[in-house]
């Protein structure tokens, strides 16, 4: 599949630190804005960028997210704009990114025209969130041929039947649901996770991003003891919401990621 | 073709032909699994169905009649048309055949937490009278917007005992309120059991849905043989996700020569945004879990819609519905607001029924539908609800447009 996500996990592995993915929605607060978010995101050392696509009904996601879909599709959001906000920033951005979105606008657009946009603008991932991997066979084998990888969501109700067919098919990374709901950010981070982390684990070599509900540098650090990389949502679309009238977004975004990267220590190693 | 309209039941993954499936988040896939083994064993379970059918004797009222409406008939100057009285169960809705099924099948799975989604209402009623009848916890999950156009429903189903959570997002109707509902269910999901009201969402709910509403039909065709000395020669019911429909449309599948007519919302016009006609304006996409007949615009966002009646004014359609007329087995066709407004008159007056804005576009398609087929047509129509939560609809609409009322009916 692309290089770029395996790349990037065999270097964290490698030099035994733990990756940070960010997840922003294309286009909030505005498409240029958010350009300059991207950049900022690749800047402060996240490892994978996930762009969301803004969908008019994000059943899976809760309230920050769903306002920075509002944001998103009131300042002319649409998954062709998100790839051609990918198109544009992928000279500038290091960071393989992801894109991340309900299923009905890439059917939309017909899942053989998206994987062929997509490879062209650059994505090196795609992340559906209401397509499991039972109706997802057509679009994997599509993304496979373009050379796209196809991440597969894992839940605390996921059965190890289905872990082992989603580590099959999936390629990338497997991202873990640390807990129940709709996204969002949370005081502590779930309790079951880490096994949660580990049972994946029992299935596959694939490397594991927890998300859900983690949004404090000391989240990140807790979930580094065990996954290969913490994903960081709501709290950075609710940064991006509080800071959007500021002239000091791009600043605060950087700063607030720098910070997070921060706390992405390896088992065992002593914090700054 | 003939084999696969006979038999009804979708495939293993909940497909019926490219229509259905399952497109849910990752927490909800087990879930719709477990949902779908319970079921499955409850189908098959003598004892299930005897508690169901006891309770839709002694506490719904069926067998509900079918009534020939001669008056309207002859003011319609054609066919002879009959209505399955659904109005008249209790609740005054289809609803409760379904919301009652699940119900005893959430008691069945151990769970006693029940969320569920309302648009006009009518699910809400039923969904709260089946929790308040087995003891269960209900949450209701409606619509800014339709708790204000519906609010007699919302203050009978705080009466049952029900909370009633009020959904503020996006275009604050139906779409919204299932939105909110699979949001609580993926975050409550051990102990909750979500009710859907329709025959959408993930499999197997258009299926259950379906099953627990097809008494309609199984009722209506043995009661129309005995009144008309025949089969009809169309069924028409209202669709807006298509439950009713379903339900009087599965018992008639099988003989060809009956016309199946579902009647969509055409709103103010077929317009983007201004109509709920999924078979007029849409195309096939996914939303809330199947794919199906969907408004939406060229990025798969889904349209916002609208109809005078909260019950149809929803973006997508049941699976099957879309699947049945790709098959040619079903067709198709909308009424205006402006249309039911005046069949909810004409049956008011002549029969002396208050019909729900939703069963009144099927009223009136069924009287263009009268004058088509002329004397010696037989139509069957579903009256699927009762009115009087849209009185006060009807009271402003009639006072805004009072001049243009008519004087009586034809007699």
């Amino acid at each position: 599949m692309s290089g770029r996500i395996a790349d990037t996990f065999a270097r964290l592995r490698r030099d035994r630190e733990p990756g940070l993915v960010t997840y922003v929605t294309a286009g909030d607060p505005d498409l240029g804005r958010c350009a300059d978010i991207l950049a900022a995101l690749d800047r402060a050392g996240a490892d994978v960028l996930e762009v969301g696509v803004p969908f008019s009904d994000p059943l899976a996601d809760g309230p920050v997210i769903q306002r920075a879909t509002e944001r998103a599709l009131a300042a002319g959001g649409s998954l062709r704009a998100t790839l051609t906000l990918v198109e544009r920033m992928r000279p500038v951005v290091k960071a393989p990114i992801v894109i991340f979105s309900y299923a009905n606008p890439v059917l939309r657009m017909g899942v053989t025209a998206f994987a062929t946009r997509a490879a062209g603008a650059g994505v090196d991932g795609v992340l559906v969130l209401d397509l499991p991997v039972e109706e997802s066979s057509e679009l994997h084998q599509v993304l496979a041929s373009s050379g796209l990888d196809t991440i597969f969501l894992l839940s605390p109700t996921t059965t190890d039947a289905r872990i082992r067919r989603a580590a099959e098919l999936g390629s990338g990374f497997l991202y873990g649901i640390s807990r129940l709901g709709v996204t969002g950010a949370r005081d502590r981070v779930a309790t079951g996770a880490e096994e949660m982390v580990r049972r994946i684990r029992r299935h596959t070599a694939l490397p594991i991003a927890l998300g859900f509900g983690i949004s404090r540098p000391e989240h990140v650090g807790e979930v580094s003891a065990y996954a290969d990389a913490a994903v960081v949502g709501s709290a950075l679309v609710a940064l991006v919401a509080e800071a959007s009238a500021s002239p000091n977004l791009i600043d605060r975004v950087e700063a607030y990621v720098r910070e997070l990267k921060g706390a992405c220590v390896a088992p065992g190693t002593e914090r700054p | 073709m003939t084999a696969s309209v006979g038999r009804r039941d979708p495939d293993r993954r909940g497909y019926f032909g490219e229509f259905g499936g399952r497109y849910v988040p990752e927490t909800l896939v087990e879930p719709v699994e477990e949902l779908e083994r319970a079921y499955f064993a409850a189908r098959d379970d003598r004892s299930f169905h005897a508690e169901l059918d006891r309770l839709l004797t002694h506490y719904v009222g069926r067998p509900t009649p079918v009534y020939e409406a001669t008056r309207l008939s002859r003011a319609s100057g054609g066919a002879r048309i009959f209505l399955k009285r659904e109005d008249l169960t209790h609740t005054g809705s289809h609803k409760i055949n379904n919301a009652l099924g699940q119900a005893l099948l959430a008691v069945r799975m151990g769970k006693r937490r029940i969320v569920a989604e309302t648009g006009a209402g009518q699910h809400g009623v039923a969904t709260a009278t089946a929790c308040a009848r087995l003891g269960l916890e209900c949450h209701v999950y409606m619509g800014a917007d339709d708790m204000a156009r519906q609010a007699l429903n919302v203050v009978r189903m705080r009466l049952l005992g029900a909370e009633v959570l009020r959904v503020d997002s996006g275009s604050r109707t139906l779409k919204d309120a299932i939105n909110e509902a699979m949001r609580d269910w993926v975050t409550n999901v051990g102990e909750t059991y979500y009710l859907l009201g329709s025959v959408l969402g993930p499999h197997p709910y258009p299926l259950m849905v379906r099953e627990f509403q097809s008494v309609i039909g199984r009722e209506a065709r043995q009661q129309i043989v005995d009144l008309a000395g025949r089969l009809p020669d169309a069924i028409v019911a209202c669709v807006g996700g298509g439950s009713n429909a379903m339900g009087i449309f599965d018992a008639f599948i099988g003989d060809r020569a009956v016309r199946l007519i579902g009647v969509e919302a055409g709103g103010e016009a077929i317009t983007r945004g201004r109509h709920a006609a999924r078979f007029a304006g849409g195309s096939a996409g996914v939303l809330q879990g199947t794919r199906t007949f969907v408004l939406q615009d060229d990025d798969g966002n889904i349209d916002l819609t609208h109809s005078i009646s909260a019950g149809l004014d929803y973006a997508a359609v049941g699976p099957e519905h879309a699947w049945l007329r790709s098959m040619g087995r079903a067709e198709y066709a909308y009424v205006t607001d402006a249309g039911a407004l005046a069949a909810f008159q004409s049956l008011s007056r002549l029969e002396g029924i208050l019909p729900a804005l939703e069963s009144a576009h099927a009223v009136a398609y069924a009287e263009s539908l009268a004058r088509e087929l002329g004397p010696g047509g037989v139509i069957l129509v579903n009256l699927s609800g009762r009115g009087d939560k849209d009185v006060h609809t009807m009271e402003k609409t009639l006072a805004a447009a009072q001049s243009g009322v008519e004087e009586g009916g034809a007699s």
